[in-house]
Order: C-alpha cells, then sequence, then structure tokens
C-alpha cells in the first residue's frame, strides 16, 4: 500500500508499504529517517518515541498505515534550524546523554510531558518516563535536565 | 580511627574545558538532536539484509543443512554455512573455541548455523524459515556442578572445566573463635545495552572488507575477523559506528564475521541488526556463581582465615570465562586483610547461553558473597556491619589474597565512614498512609503500607583496574596540530572505542590542557591507527588517556624545538602559554601559527602502564594486578514483608576515583552503575530452563525503570595515584560493585532473612 505522511513538516510518500510493517520501520528503512530508534519494537523502551498529530507514541507500536495522512514529529523536529529546542538543551547542560541511544525518545517524551505538565514535581517526572529505559545514565541526570528545561 | 591523608594533589593547570572540568560531549548535539549515526542506523543504497539461523536445540550434532530451497527464494542473494567459512571457523577472546557458524556440533540454543542475505529484511526472516537443518540431539549438560564432577558430556576437548584458579596463603585455618558459614547464588544477568547488535560490511575493492560497527576493542575484533576470513588484518578494516551502550557485552564477536561473510559473498554491502530478543541470545552474560565460604574471626571479628569455594557457569564457549574466573578467585575475600586463604575459583562449560564479560567482571558475583559473610560475621561476634568493615578493612601497604601489596590508594575505611555519615531519607510515616507510589509495589500495591520495613544495609569492593596478569597491555594515540583558517585546530585520534562512557570527551579534554589549544577535534576511532586495547576493564582514560597525553608531550617537544630555532634560543628556556611559545629568559615569543605556517605537527605515541606478573599456577601468589579501585555502599529499602515486594530507597555511593578528569562524566557512570547493581539486587535475571533462555525481552528481562531507581547520594574522593595520567583511577566499574550486595545487607536488615541468592525475588522474601 501507499502510504502519504508530514514528517517533521515535509510530505512524504512511501509505497509498498505491507500491512504489517511499523511506523518505526517506515521512517527509519524506508523514509531514511533514523531519528528514532529500535532497541525492543515491542513498545517497552521508548526508544522509538515519537508524536503521531499531537500524541507521543511508541512509533514501533503503530501500524504504518495508521500513519496515512497524519503528522508525525520526531525528534529531529523539535529544533528549529536556529538550534536546540530548550529540553535539547537541558539535556545537554545536564549530562543527561552518554551513549544517547535512549536520547531521541527521551527528549520526545520530556517535551510532552512538559508540554502538558510545565512544572512537573518528581513523583509526576518518574511517572512520565517510566515508559523510556536508559541502561547508562540511572536517570539522575535526566531527572536534571527535566527540572532545568521547566524553568 | 586513622585518617586519610591524601598526597598532595598533582600540579594540573586549570584550562577551560580541561583536564579536571565539566566539559560537554562533542557527540552531545547530534546525540539530542537525533543525527547521531549508531550502528542500527547504517545504510547503503545497495546494501543487502543479512539475518541468522538458530540453532533450536541446546546441544545436537548437525547432520544435514539443506539451503537450496532458501536460496532459490526471489530476492535471496547469499545463504551461507560453515563449510563457506574461508578461513579458521573459531574465534574467540581468550580461546578460540567459538564457531563463526556451528560445523558439527552446538553447544546452546540459538546458536548460529547458517547466515542468509536478501534485498529486504522480511525476505531475509522468511529466508531463515527455509534453510533446513537436521539435528541429532545430544544429552544436554546445563548443571554446573554435573560439569564439574566429569559426570555430563563433555563439551570440548580437554572436558568441562575452563579453569580452576587455587589461591593459598598463609597457614591453614588457624583456630577461630568465631566461624561462620554461608552457601551464595547470583543469577545470570544481562548488559541490556540499547542499541541492538548492528553493522554495516562494505566489500573493499581490494579484495578486504570494511566493517562499520559497535564494538569494545576494534583491533581483537580485526584480529579475530582476519583468522576467520583468511585475509591479511590490513585487509579487514573496521570503523567504530556509533555504540548504543556496551558494558563488557560487545566485547566478543557477534555479527561482524556474519556481515562480512555476507559482503564478500555477495560483493554487496551487508547489513545486519538483531531485534531484541536475538540480541540477548545473541551476545554473552553476567556468569552466574554459586558459593560457598568459611570465614574464621577472633572473639572481636578480626578475620583470621577465608575459605571459599566459587563456581561459575560459563556456558557453552570460553569466551573470558579465564579471566572472569581470575578476578572471581582475586577478589573473593575483598578489601580485607586476611592472613590466611583457601580459595578454589572454577569456572566450567555447559549447553547454557555463552557468559563472558560484564561490568564488574568477576567481582560482583563474590562482592555478594564476601559480603553476606561480613554481615553474618558481625552477627556472630555482636557488632555493628560497619564495624566489623573497619576492623578488617585494606589499606595501603595492605597484603590482598594474592600476596600482592597496595601501593595505591586504599581508602575503604574512610569510604566506609563517609557513606555511614550521609544523612539517611526520611522514613515513612509510622501511623500508615504514605504516598502509595512510595511504596513497594508502588501504585500496583495492594496493600497501604501495614506490612513495610525499613532496612539499612553496607558494602565495600574492590577491583583491579587494567589488564592483569602478565597482559601486555598498551594504548596508541596520535595528535595532530595545525592551521585552519586562522586558528590553531588540534586532532586526536586513536581506535578506542566511545561506548558513551565519555572518553571522546576526556580525549579532546587531556589535548587542551596538555597543548592549551581550545580548538580540538576527536577523529573517528578505526584501526588506521594503532591498537587501543579494549574499553572495559575501566582502563581507557587510563590508557588511552595515556597515549594521548604522551603523544601531547611530544607535538609540545616539537613545537619548542621549532621555536627554540625560531627565537635562536636554547629548549630549555621555553614554554607553551596560551598559543604562543615564550622564553622566560629573554621575553621573546612566537606564535604556533607561525611555527605551523610551513607543516603541521603530528606524533604517535604507545603508552603502557607498569608491567604485571601471572598468578602462580599452585599458590595463585603473585604481582598480578596494575592497581586496585575501591568503592563503598549503603543501601536503604523499603520491603513489604507480606507480599514480598522491596523499594530501593536510596542508595550513596564513596567512590576514591583520584582525579575526576570530568567530574559529571564520573556522576554519571556512578549513577549508572548503581542501577545495574539496583537491578542485578532485586530484578535483573535471564532465566535459563534447560539451557533456553525464558525472558529475551524488555518484558520480561527487567532493567530499572526511573520507578524504581532510587535516590542516589554520591561522595567522590580524589586521592591521586603516583602512576596513571593525572592520578586518575578507573572509575567504570566500582559503583557497581557492591551495590548488590549492599541492598540484600538492607532487605537482611529488613525482614530478618538470610537473602542467600540475587537477585531477590518475592517468592524467596515470602516463601
Ligand atoms: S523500540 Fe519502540 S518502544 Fe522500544
Ligand atoms: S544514555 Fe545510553 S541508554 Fe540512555
Amino acid at each position: 500500500m501507499r502510504v502519504g505522511l508530514e514528517v517533521d513538516g515535509k510530505a512524504r510518500t512511501a509505497d509498498d508499504v505491507e500491512v504489517g510493517e511499523s511506523l518505526l520501520f517506515l521512517l527509519r528503512e524506508r523514509l531514511g529517517l533514523p531519528g528514532s530508534k529500535n532497541a525492543c519494537e515491542q513498545g517497552e523502551c521508548g526508544s522509538c518515541t515519537v508524536y503521531l498529530d499531537d500524541e507521543a507514541v511508541c512509533a514501533c507500536l503503530v501500524a504504518a498505515g495508521q500513519a496515512d495522512g497524519r503528522r508525525v514529529v520526531t525528534v529531529a523536529g523539535l529544533s528549529g534550524d536556529d538550534g536546540l529546542h530548550p529540553v535539547q538543551q537541558a539535556f545537554l547542560d545536564a549530562g543527561a546523554v552518554q551513549c544517547g541511544f535512549c536520547t531521541p525518545g527521551l527528549v520526545v517524551a520530556v517535551h510532552d510531558l512538559l508540554r502538558r505538565t510545565p512544572d512537573p514535581g518528581d513523583a509526576e517526572i518518574r511517572e512520565a518516563l517510566a515508559g523510556n529505559l536508559c541502561r547508562c545514565t540511572g536517570y539522575e541526570k535526566i531527572f536534571d535536565a527535566v527540572r532545568a528545561a521547566a524553568r | 580511627m586513622t585518617t586519610v591523608a591524601p598526597p598532595a594533589a598533582p600540579a594540573v593547570t586549570r584550562t577551560p574545558d580541561g583536564v579536571g572540568e565539566a566539559a560537554r560531549r562533542p557527540d552531545g548535539i547530534a546525540k539530542v538532536r537525533g543525527d547521531f549515526a549508531f550502528s542500527s542506523d547504517l545504510r547503503h543504497d545497495r546494501m543487502v539484509w543479512g539475518a541468522t539461523v538458530r540453532s533450536p536445540h541446546v546441544h545436537a550434532r548437525i547432520v544435514t543443512v539443506e539451503v537450496d530451497e532458501a536460496l532459490a527464494m526471489p530476492g535471496v542473494r547469499a545463504v551461507l554455512t560453515a563449510v563457506d567459512v574461508p578461513g579458521v571457523n573459531r574465534f574467540g577472546l581468550e580461546q578460540r573455541d567459538q564457531p563463526v557458524l556451528a560445523d558439527d556440533v552446538v553447544r546452546y540454543a540459538g546458536e548460529p548455523v547458517a547466515v542468509v542475505a536478501a534485498d529486504d529484511p522480511e525476505t531475509a526472516r522468511r529466508a531463515v524459515e527455509r534453510v533446513r537443518v537436521t539435528y541429532e540431539p545430544l544429552p544436554a549438560l546445563t548443571d554446573p556442578e554435573i560439569a564439574l564432577s566429569g559426570d555430563g558430556p563433555p563439551l570440548h576437548e580437554g572436558g568441562n572445566l575452563v579453569r580452576h584458579l587455587r589461591i593459598r596463603r598463609g597457614a591453614p585455618r588457624a583456630g577461630a573463635a568465631v566461624v561462620v558459614t554461608g552457601e551464595y547464588e547470583v543469577g545470570m544477568q544481562d548488559q541490556a545495552f540499547l542499541g541492538p547488535e548492528s553493522c554495516l560490511a562494505l566489500p573493499a575493492a581490494d579484495g578486504g572488507v570494511e566493517l562499520h560497527c559497535s564494538t569494545q576493542w576494534l583491533h581483537v575484533d580485526q584480529e579475530q575477523l582476519a583468522a576467520c576470513l583468511a585475509l591479511p588484518p590490513d585487509r579487514v578494516r573496521l570503523t567504530l559506528a556509533g555504540v548504543g551502550g556496551a558494558f563488557g557485552g560487545r566485547e566478543d564477536l557477534s555479527v561482524q564475521a556474519h556481515a562480512c561473510l555476507l559482503a564478500l559473498r555477495t560483493g554487496r554491502p551487508a547489513r545486519m541488526v538483531y531485534g531484541r530478543e536475538e540480541s540477548f541470545v545473541g551476545h554473552v552474560h553476567r556468569h552466574p556463581a554459586r558459593m560457598r565460604y568459611e570465614h574464621g574471626a577472633d572473639a572481636d571479628g578480626r578475620l583470621l582465615y577465608v575459605k571459599a569455594d566459587i563456581l561459575l557457569d560459563g556456558g557453552a564457549y570460553a569466551s573470558t570465562s579465564h579471566a572472569v574466573a581470575g578476578n572471581a578467585g582475586c577478589f573473593a575475600v575483598g578489601p580485607y586483610e586476611v592472613p590466611s586463604v583457601e580459595i578454589d575459583c572454577r569456572a566450567v562449560y555447559t549447553n547454557n547461553p555463552p557468559c563472558g564479560a560484564m561490568r564488574g567482571f568477576g567481582a560482583v558475583q563474590v562482592c555478594f558473597g564476601y559480603e553476606s559473610q561480613m554481615d553474618k560475621l558481625a552477627a556472630a561476634v555482636g557488632i555493628d556491619p560497619v564495624e566489623v568493615r573497619l576492623r578488617n578493612a585494606v589499606a595501603t601497604g595492605s597484603m590482598m589474597a594474592t600476596g600482592q601489596r597496595i601501593e595505591g590508594p586504599a581508602p575503604v575505611a574512610e569510604l566506609l565512614r563517609r557513606v555511614e555519615e550521609m544523612p539517611l531519607p526520611p522514613s515513612l510515616p509510622a501511623s500508615g498512609g504514605a504516598d502509595v507510589r512510595l511504596l513497594p509495589g508502588g501504585v500496583a500495591n495492594t496493600t497501604h503500607g501495614e506490612g513495610v520495613r525499613r532496612g539499612v544495609g553496607y558494602g565495600v569492593s574492590v577491583k583491579n583496574i587494567c589488564k592483569s596478569g602478565g597482559y601486555d597491555d598498551f594504548g596508541t594515540a596520535r595528535v595532530r596540530v595545525g592551521v585552519a583558517g586562522d586558528e590553531i585546530v588540534a586532532s586526536v585520534h586513536t581506535a578506542a572505542a566511545e561506548v558513551g562512557q565519555g572518553l571522546v570527551t576526556v580525549q579532546a579534554q587531556i589535548v587542551r590542557t596538555e597543548l592549551e589549544i581550545p580548538s580540538v577535534v576527536v577523529l573517528p576511532a578505526d584501526t588506521a591507527v594503532g591498537d587501543a586495547g579494549t574499553s572495559s576493564a575501566s582502563r581507557q582514560t587510563w590508557m588511552s588517556g595515556g597515549a594521548v597525553r604522551q603523544a601531547c608531550v611530544a607535538v609540545r617537544g616539537r613545537l619548542l624545538d621549532r621555536a627554540a630555532t625560531a627565537l635562536a634560543e636554547p629548549v630549555t628556556g621555553l614554554r607553551l602559554a596560551g598559543g604562543r611559545i615564550v622564553s622566560d629568559r629573554s621575553g621573546q615569543s612566537v606564535d604556533l601559527r607561525d611555527l605551523l605556517a610551513v607543516e603541521d605537527v603530528d606524533e604517535t605515541a604507545v603508552f603502557r602502564h607498569r608491567t604485571t606478573e601471572p598468578l602462580d599456577p599452585e599458590t595463585g601468589q603473585g604481582d598480578a594486578h596494575v592497581a586496585y579501585a575501591f568503592a563503598a555502599h549503603r543501601a536503604v529499602v523499603d520491603v513489604d514483608v507480606e507480599l514480598g515486594l522491596v523499594r530501593v530507597v536510596e542508595v550513596a555511593c564513596a567512590q576514591d576515583v583520584g582525579k575526576a578528569i570530568n567530574p559529571p562524566a564520573v556522576e554519571g557512570q556512578m549513577h549508572g552503575g548503581i542501577a545495574q547493581g539496583v537491578g542485578l539486587a532485586v530484578m535483573e535475571e535471564i532465566k535459563v530452563r534447560d539451557g533456553r533462555i525464558l525472558n529475551p525481552s524488555f518484558t520480561d528481562y527487567l532493567i530499572p525503570t526511573t520507578m524504581d531507581m532510587p535516590s542516589t547520594r554520591l561522595d567522590i574522593l580524589e586521592l591521586p595515584r603516583a602512576d596513571s595520567p593525572y592520578g586518575l583511577t578507573g572509575v567504570g566499574e566500582p559503583p557497581l560493585l557492591s551495590a548488590p550486595a549492599a541492598i540484600a545487607a538492607a532487605i537482611r536488615a529488613a525482614t530478618g532473612r538470610e537473602v542467600p541468592r540475587i537477585p531477590v525475588t518475592p517468592d524467596a522474601l515470602t516463601s
């Protein structure tokens, strides 16, 4: 099937998309946009988090066909040409990036959290990010980044 | 009480973003933008996709492999089996005992038997199913005790014992007033790095191959691959692709050889990416351990002897079992003075998943054993668990179990006191009614905390840094300084793997400090420059950092020579000062840009640490380790004793890092190490039944989430070493080592139960 969607502000189409294919596969492999990552492809790690229309979702759990005619924003779409989004800047400032594999998904998840809750408490931060695994940082500096970006 | 008097800090001049500063990661911007190319992001227009045919059996003879049906499928470009491996069909870090593709026998469930290449991943997957392999099942050996007894089938020539390390020191068991014994077990932990095993192999015009991959050691991959591919090493060129975490799990080859074979056969770039399940099967795990201990002490709790019997299940292939057993044996008594030791540490082959390197490397398992024993000893003597440790703690000049004297800082007592003195987290309201999110089990809890008990526990640990036992360990670095536009730019080139730990930052910091050049480019790591050794054993900042510093010194020497000529003055009075070389004698100076106008300065240096010696095969005695690092942990837990649920409330860690080259990166290593320790203590275990992994997914293999991670308190000591660059000590592993032991101790304190096994499960706490 043919799937047409908007990704990070640009119209895209892909042909011969198979029924079982995920949005993550469509983005990464068909469109060559590897910004969202593939760590589990089962909805468990959050590495592939993107916005579908205005909702943050695991792209690995969304069928590619479901994205037809819709708007996707990946981590790459958060920063304008003019530099980094404050959430991205906060990750850098806080030293919240080690290997960085979880980072794109976490940046989107944190962006989403702060959009809904501009000044989250610690428990809210922990709860909101519970679907994003990070194996390197122990999360402490990611929490610092969230608190810094909230200011 | 003794206090630790730190030697005077070495003179490191403060440079912006230099050594000791909170310099930013050079790859940080790309990583937060999603632009950074991990190995699973690599692609090529003409590429084929590789996939692996794996054994469903834990132990079987391969009778036939039929590939015709798979090969006939449209879109399939190659199906390769053992006969297609042009060189030696064996690889391995210590012993070349593992087939690239199984030829005769498969020894574990999931062992690769064939690889296919197809135009798209779906076709590759379908082709895997059409490769028909007939097996003749063989008796499986999945119990390490049986492997040791010799009653099971021999899995390799020479039997099932990979190593038996004996350590004997002092007179055998003197009469002890107090004797405590215990049996302990540690489950199989997984590195569970997020970035899946993946690579892109490109056939090269010279008949060789160019491989872009995630690894911890490019040159050791190159050496093994060259032998398997029957190519000279210079035709197997590796470049490090973005690494999504490693933690020891990328020391062994996984996709590398398979992708190279497919690229060379098809003449097209070959890409391989494991899914999560395949990743769990496709890399080595932490060795599960069974340990029997006997500690004898005087009436005051001073150790007289320790007897330890340690059995490690190495699984189907050797990988690093030999060295892991070495570490488990060497550190079996922990950071304690013991006049008499009798340690037997064995690693065996079984048909379980192969085990190898993981952060902490044998020292984690025994730490849980010896620290459990120290708590038991404290109880038997009737003293505080911290006090029993203080009475026995090693210090500089103490002798380890292997007879080696500790020459560097050994602030065990100081670290323990520091974690003990940190404020404790607030207790739960005594009347109940705590925020359920803060209770064991969290929002999923079915009680309101009536059965919750709090416990506090301690652990201290020791680990060797760098390679041991006479290994010729070195790092190589090339530093080049030139002018770009109007700016002086330095570049640093090593083959050292950045696996997330921040080595790229540290390399640039060292160049800035040594050469006072703000603009430093860290080139991608590849095999075009000399060997850097492995990014493991907490050694890379020491070794490649040392090589970078040495190369900088050589570059500076060359610059001073040029300045001496330009100024017509002797070199001795000249020094580098902010982009110029100045003469203290005459006050003359010259701009580096002028000195570099004609030609760049380019120097390569090889750095070695002092030599060590192998352990004596009979007594296990010897000067085997370059250096020791120490850490102490205090854990606070809440346990719902009715439900068996544990919440780790807080972990405090004090660690001596010698010199914090990049303080936030050190903190990051400590937080991350503690998290993996929390995981091993209460949730992480590869469940293996009859040789098969039952939980190869992030749904069933649980790593700590934001809800599981306790808050942490860190205390970083900087007691400089005399023998390392800037006085540093490796930092990567210690934060993990004694965290599980401290958490287990805290659970013991909360429940009064013995807790002889980690990870601690609800079942174990309620049965
Ligand atoms: S890759 Fe989608 S949640 Fe893990
Ligand atoms: S930084 Fe490596 S997984 Fe989060």
